[in-house]
């Protein structure tokens, strides 16, 4: 076992503990910060696969946005006991984890049955470069798009946050 | 003076060829080297605190007209190492209501992510514990988290105050993150590069502080809000929230905090007089005596302001990052944009 397959299990193992401790607390602020675990995990995943920009986009979007978001939400809805506010339902779990067992075949099966072509890049090239190529040049109408979504969302959340004027 | 300027590589040069004549592989002693390295940055921190925190006490002072702390040692020197001795020895307290692991965690977590932020900085020519070719945007990614821990900090206290003084600290946080970054962008246009190194090396001409004033000043405010210092000190406002998220944390605990939010200072002061005082570049002194020299400068600056300005209200606050910090440094980005297609366009 080399160094690259040792760092790699460290950081499944500290991933699927997130994942785990997610779904398993009983806490819902609990659930939500080893859910931040897990995003930081796989920002390290990247990172292993020289990937540093998308880690650290991981990090600020997911681990350090999205995840206070979360938490906020939480927070100012919750009236009850913290500890009974994430108890999974004594039904649906069986067919929650039906569900997730047979997605997780899926991406399995997919994951065996294609080819990987792609090639490690010397660690010193400009992947910023390249990437900002990729996104302002080729894909640069999708990318638009994606922005002008984002921005209908955002203007969208004001208005009902503020409640617009009648006319 | 080339000795002396290349006085620490030279020393770690020595200390791989040593370890290499003592059998051992390059791997290993690369990876020794970056052991020591991480101690001489929790050096260099706690170094630097120290002389820090004597440093605001007297600077205040002397704005307000009085003496500040002159009792220990001469003008009060070694005030800082008998407040360490004191919070160290102090008894732990845990309140009986918090949420025990998370009200442990918080704390280590914040100091954590305050001294990662420096491995990626230029502390002098060629030293640099990682450089990184992200390393901009790898402090400002890294900033992001400190949120989490305040809010665990404010969360797992199990208090009104810490919760509010968490709530505020992470609107201001997120709120002044954009402008943060943003006004940063007109550096890296210039660069084009993310690389702290390189930003450095263009700098060798003239200053980033030339050719991009008005970030430099939205750089400051932002970044003035991000540390929590006053005039932006909200979440810890000591009249009305006792002290916000920390209210509940005493002794080493608490130390933490407060060591973690001075390291933030240094960092930020000298990532500010990286990107745009030139970083270590400056005739006659060795590069990394003017690193200090100019991070030590923006310190000062910082409780300058701290201590001239009183605080501002909450909802001003909020609205003074989305109204006005955030047009401007788009404004700026523009302007920045049109003058290098100008430039190149003159250049050819």
């Amino acid at each position: 076992m080399n160094m690259n397959d040792l760092v790699f299990i460290v950081l499944g193992f500290i991933t699927l503990l997130g994942a785990v401790g997610v779904v398993s607390f009983t806490n819902i602020v609990h659930a939500a910060l080893s859910l931040v675990l897990s995003f930081l995990g796989v920002a390290g995943f990247y990172f292993q696969m020289q990937a540093e920009f998308l880690g650290l986009v991981q990090i600020m979007v997911y681990a350090g946005a999205i995840s206070v978001l979360i938490i906020f939400a939480i927070m100012l809805v919750m009236d009850r006991d913290p500890n009974q506010t994430n108890i999974s339902h004594p039904v649906n779990r069986w067919w929650g984890g039906l569900i997730a067992l047979l997605f997780a075949g899926i991406i399995g099966f997919a994951i065996r049955e294609s080819r990987f072509t792609g090639q490690a890049g010397s660690p010193d090239a400009d992947r910023v470069g390249q990437l900002a190529e990729l996104v302002l040049g080729n894909y640069v109408i999708a990318f638009e798009i994606a922005a002008i979504l984002l921005l209908v969302a955002v203007v969208g959340a004001i208005i009902l946050a503020k409640g617009a004027k009648e006319q | 003076m080339q000795k002396i300027e290349t006085l620490f590589v030279d020393l770690s040069d020595w200390f791989i060829a040593w370890l290499q004549s003592l059998g051992v592989p390059l791997a290993w002693a690369d990876a020794i080297l970056l052991l020591i390295q991480f101690l001489c940055i929790v050096g260099i921190i706690l170094a630097n605190i120290t002389i820090l925190i004597w440093l605001e006490r007297k600077v205040s002072g002397f704005i307000q007209q009085r003496p500040g702390p002159n009792r220990l040692g001469p003008h009060g020197v070694f005030q800082t190492v008998a407040d360490a001795l004191k919070l160290l020895t102090k008894e732990d307290i845990i309140p009986s209501k918090t949420d025990r692991l998370i009200f442990i965690t918080a704390p280590i977590l914040f100091m954590t992510i305050s001294v990662m932020l420096y491995i990626v900085l230029p502390m002098g020519k060629d030293m640099q514990v990682v450089d990184l070719n992200v390393g901009l945007f790898f402090f400002i990614s890294l900033g992001s988290l400190t949120t989490i821990a305040l809010l665990m900090g404010g969360w797992g206290s199990n208090n009104k105050w810490s919760l509010l003084g968490a709530m505020r600290s992470v609107a201001q946080m997120i709120s002044y993150e954009i402008p943060l970054a943003l006004s940063l962008m007109g550096v890296v246009m210039i660069t084009g590069s993310l690389r702290l190194s390189d930003i450095v090396a263009a700098q060798d001409n003239v200053w980033f502080i030339l050719l991009q004033p008005i970030a430099f000043i939205t750089y400051f405010i932002a970044a003035t809000a991000e540390l929590n210092r006053g005039p932006f000190d909200m979440p810890e406002a000591e009249q009305e929230l006792t002290a916000g998220a920390y209210t509940e944390y005493s002794g080493m605990r608490y130390a933490l905090f407060f060591l973690a939010e001075y390291t933030n200072l240094v960092a930020v002061s000298a990532l500010l007089s990286t990107l745009f005082l030139g970083g270590w570049q400056g005739p006659w002194l060795p590069s990394w005596l003017w690193i200090i020299i100019k991070t030590y400068l923006v310190m000062f600056l910082f409780m300058w302001v701290k201590w001239t300005f009183p605080r501002i209200r909450m909802d001003h606050l909020m609205a003074f990052s989305w109204k006005v910090l955030i047009p401007v440094t788009l404004v700026n980005i523009v302007a920045t944009g049109f003058g290098l297609y100008i430039f190149k366009g003159i250049g050819g």
